[in-house]
């Protein structure tokens, strides 16, 4: 028996089955990321001596763009697709891929430049928190990525056989990629400003 | 089955049960299911080895404190030198099997119990769904929290043995142990994953799939407290997630998070840049592990809500009462958790703030408890195996429930903590609380899932044989705590003064305890005998009101549950309405019969 509401909306729920789930979803990695915040917050109260601009701010601002940007061509992939138009899809899909893979290379020269001059996670809990959160929000960015890949190649089949619950699916892989994009917009006055 | 369902089935149906009979290959089948059913009893299996595998290390552990220092006749001689040497139990095996009996109990046999196989079983039959709202998902999380399982079991092999700093791993000495704290924390990640899905599915299903007519206050009680578990797993889980990555980080990439800075081991200094907190772990161990117990309590309490209401044959006594409150309790739950940590020297402001909040959480617990001992009140009883189980709960949980508040008051606090006192509460709440209702489940939805009663005889050994033991298993243990005997004692407390006048009670519970696994196999043999020789009954042996027991044939259709999607007329549970025929009017029926 097919289970209702994979499509279209439940009435008095107002919301079809996978946009119920990543809402929740999106909630637990709000305690996630909230509890690695609150810990450093924590810790930097407890600290005798925490450094102050040692990163580099004009490459993270870059960054900042960047990812803001991806959201923007994520929004316009789902709109492509409520305007029926795939091709316009795979386009704004593809920069958001695109992107992702400039913010990795982006963030892969500041890890680079850090490790080279010896400022490993070991060195200070600055250094410590730094490379955790960051880190963290990598392994998001790509799992994003894979995502937005695969609905990118392989998964875009399903535009063929059932349109609306491709457009759902983008709809969802969206808002992930929005919270990814949200954390790093905490997480860049955190670490790099305050 | 096939044409008693295509004699039931209009066209809609027609196309459903085609779906349900395409012949799927037996992996699909029995080993990567994507049927709620199939996943439940997997779950179920699993989760029952996991309490008995967990039970079993205690059972040794009870050895070396009845008997510290002596040989264990046979069994001893089957471990290697490095555990037990000429079957002695070394100190640091202790603390291994005490680690790992805290975390497979809690997060390997009884939340995969109660929530994995009940709530992936029962809850989606009692809401009229065809199956959890995502199938796919429903299998990943339990293949998943069997690798968190098999991660955790692995890591007895590895050089040191397994985690060893309890199961609540307080750093510093969590951070500086052996590689089974590495694998510990893996397989935690694991099965915190593996939770998270779940509960996510539980959520999208209790809001997505309920069937016409089902409105919130008329879901029977055991698909609320689902529900609200369901909303603690997915909001306090990943706290102790990102105190998992930390720790990690502590232990192979060489930061500090958890070490204070001046740390000595073993009258060396340890390299490190300090600077960490160790409280910073408690605070975020307690933030999930709070919640915890509540995930632990309130699948067990929903199960005892609804044998109460079948076996009095009346509706439960207030049941919006226990609704709210099981809401209240659950949003409580997070502003809890520091009276764990009165003993920490955060301060008496922070103490009094969470002792406070600790007093109002007990009132939400005491009317859930008070509303089932009322439903009591005028029924006339019937003592089935599942009903003496659900009575046993009621004044277990209730000493369990009742010793706790002590240890929210930081004043009497302070002498009890981390005595067996509070061990005896909190196996009070667990064993014979939330276990006794598990069996209590078991006995009663076993004819939903093979359409055979278990046996009234053996189960009636099984519970009296368990309900003595359990007493006599935890209660010497208050009595131990309140003379100050610590929990952690490798001897018993055979070397303290003030453990000398408390002493013999060790003998006494180990006794007990496996006495207690005798009384197991008269459940196992239940178990499995009744699978194939049980009296056979139909598809409502109670004469239930819930949606599940409308689900026809035995066990219910796989893929879809019902031969037609049931609408609902009324609340969950209609019984002895006056003025009708009968003494039940179930949820689907139109008018009353």
């Amino acid at each position: 028996m097919e289970i209702p509401y994979t499509i279209t909306p439940r009435p008095d729920t107002g919301l079809f089955n996978a946009k119920a789930g990543i809402w929740l979803f999106l909630a637990s990695e709000v305690m996630l990321f909230g509890a690695l915040f609150t810990s450093y917050i924590l810790l930097r109260i407890g600290a005798d001596h925490w450094p102050h601009h040692e990163l580099d701010v004009p490459l993270a601002t870059l960054n900042t763009a960047v990812l803001i940007t991806s959201s923007i061509t994520m929004v316009m992939s789902w709109a492509s697709l409520m305007e029926k138009n795939f091709k316009k899809y795979r386009v704004y899909m593809g920069l958001t891929f695109l992107l992702g893979v400039c913010f990795l290379i982006i963030k892969g020269f500041e890890y680079t430049h850090h490790f080279s001059t010896g400022e490993t996670p070991n060195k200070s809990t600055f250094l410590a928190i730094y490379f955790t959160l960051t880190g963290l929000h990598g392994l998001h960015v790509i799992g994003g990525m894979i995502v937005n890949g695969y609905f990118w190649g392989p998964g875009s089949k399903m535009w063929k056989t059932q349109p609306e619950r491709f457009t759902n699916r983008i709809e969802v892989a969206g808002l992930y990629w929005h919270f990814v994009d949200l954390v790093w917009i905490f997480l860049f006055p955190v670490l790099y400003l305050l | 089955m096939s044409t008693n369902h295509d004699a039931h089935a209009g066209g809609h149906a027609a196309s459903a049960g085609h779906h349900a009979h395409h012949e799927e290959s037996f992996w699909r089948k029995y080993v990567f299911s994507i049927d709620h059913k199939v996943i439940g009893i997997q779950y179920g299996f699993t989760s029952l080895v996991f309490l008995f595998f967990g039970f079993s290390l205690m059972m040794l552990m009870r050895w070396q404190l009845a008997y510290p220092g002596e040989a264990l006749p046979v069994i001893g001689s089957w471990f290697s030198s490095e555990s037990m040497p000429d079957g002695v139990m070394l100190p640091e095996f202790y603390n291994q099997l005490g680690a790992m009996h805290g975390t497979i109990m809690v997060f390997l046999g009884i939340v995969p119990l109660a929530v994995g196989a009940f709530g992936n079983y029962i809850m989606p039959l009692q809401i009229g769904a065809p199956d959890m709202a995502f199938p796919k998902l429903n299998m990943m999380s339990y293949w998943i929290y069997f690798c968190g399982g098999v991660t955790m079991l692995s890591s007895f092999f590895v050089p040191g043995g397994a985690a060893n700093s309890g199961w609540t791993s307080y750093p510093p000495l969590s951070d500086i142990a052996t590689t089974g704290q590495t694998v510990w924390l893996f397989g935690m990640v694991l099965l915190i994953t593996s939770s998270l899905l779940g509960s996510v599915n539980f959520i999208v299903t209790i809001l997505q799939l309920r069937t016409k007519g089902l409105t919130f206050m008329r879901l029977p009680f055991f698909v609320w407290s689902q529900f609200v578990t369901a909303f603690l797993l997915l909001l306090a889980f990943p706290p102790l997630e990102a105190a998992g990555v930390l720790q990690l980080m502590d232990r192979l990439a060489g930061t500090s998070f958890f070490l204070p800075s001046g740390l000595v081991v073993s009258g060396q200094p340890l390299v490190n840049t300090g600077g960490g907190s160790p409280l910073l772990w408690q605070h975020l161990f307690w933030f999930l592990a709070h919640p915890e117990v509540y995930v632990l309590i309130l699948p067990a309490m929903g199960i005892i809500a609804e044998i109460i209401a079948n076996n009095t044959r009346k509706p439960l006594w207030g049941y919006k009462s226990i609704v709210y409150a099981a809401i209240f309790l659950g949003f409580m739950s997070f502003v809890v958790w520091a009276h764990h940590m009165f003993l920490t020297g955060m301060g008496t402001a922070i103490s009094s703030f969470f002792q406070t909040t600790t007093m109002i959480i007990s009132i939400p617990s005491i009317i859930i408890l008070s509303a089932l001992f009322l439903s009591l009140h005028g029924g006339s009883i019937r003592f089935n195996t599942p009903m003496l189980f659900a009575l046993a709960f009621l004044p277990m949980f209730g000493i369990g429930g009742l010793t706790g508040l002590p240890l929210g008051l930081a004043a009497s606090d302070i002498p009890l903590h981390d005595t067996y006192y509070v061990i005896g509460h909190f196996h009070y709440v667990v064993a014979p609380g939330t276990i006794f209702a598990m069996f209590a489940g078991i006995y009663y939805w076993f004819p939903k899932l093979t359409g055979r009663k278990m046996n009234e005889t053996l189960g009636k050994i099984h519970f009296w044989g368990s309900f003595v033991c359990m007493n006599f298993i935890f209660f010497p243990m208050l009595i131990q705590g309140l003379a100050g005997v610590s929990r952690r004692l490798y001897d018993g407390g055979a070397q303290y003064a003030h453990a000398q006048g408390v002493l013999h009670l060790n003998a006494v519970m180990s006794m007990a305890a496996w006495t207690m696994a005798i009384f197991q196999f008269f459940f196992i043999v239940n178990l499995f005998l009744s699978m194939k020789k049980g009296e056979k009954v139909d598809s409502n042996p109670w004469q239930a009101t819930t949606l599940d027991w409308a689900a026809t044939p035995t066990p219910p259709l796989p893929h879809a549950n019902f031969a037609q999607i049931p609408e609902v007329y009324r609340g969950p549970y209609e019984y002895s309405v006056p003025g009708h025929k009968k003494d039940y009017t179930p949820q689907n029926q139109l008018s009353e019969g």
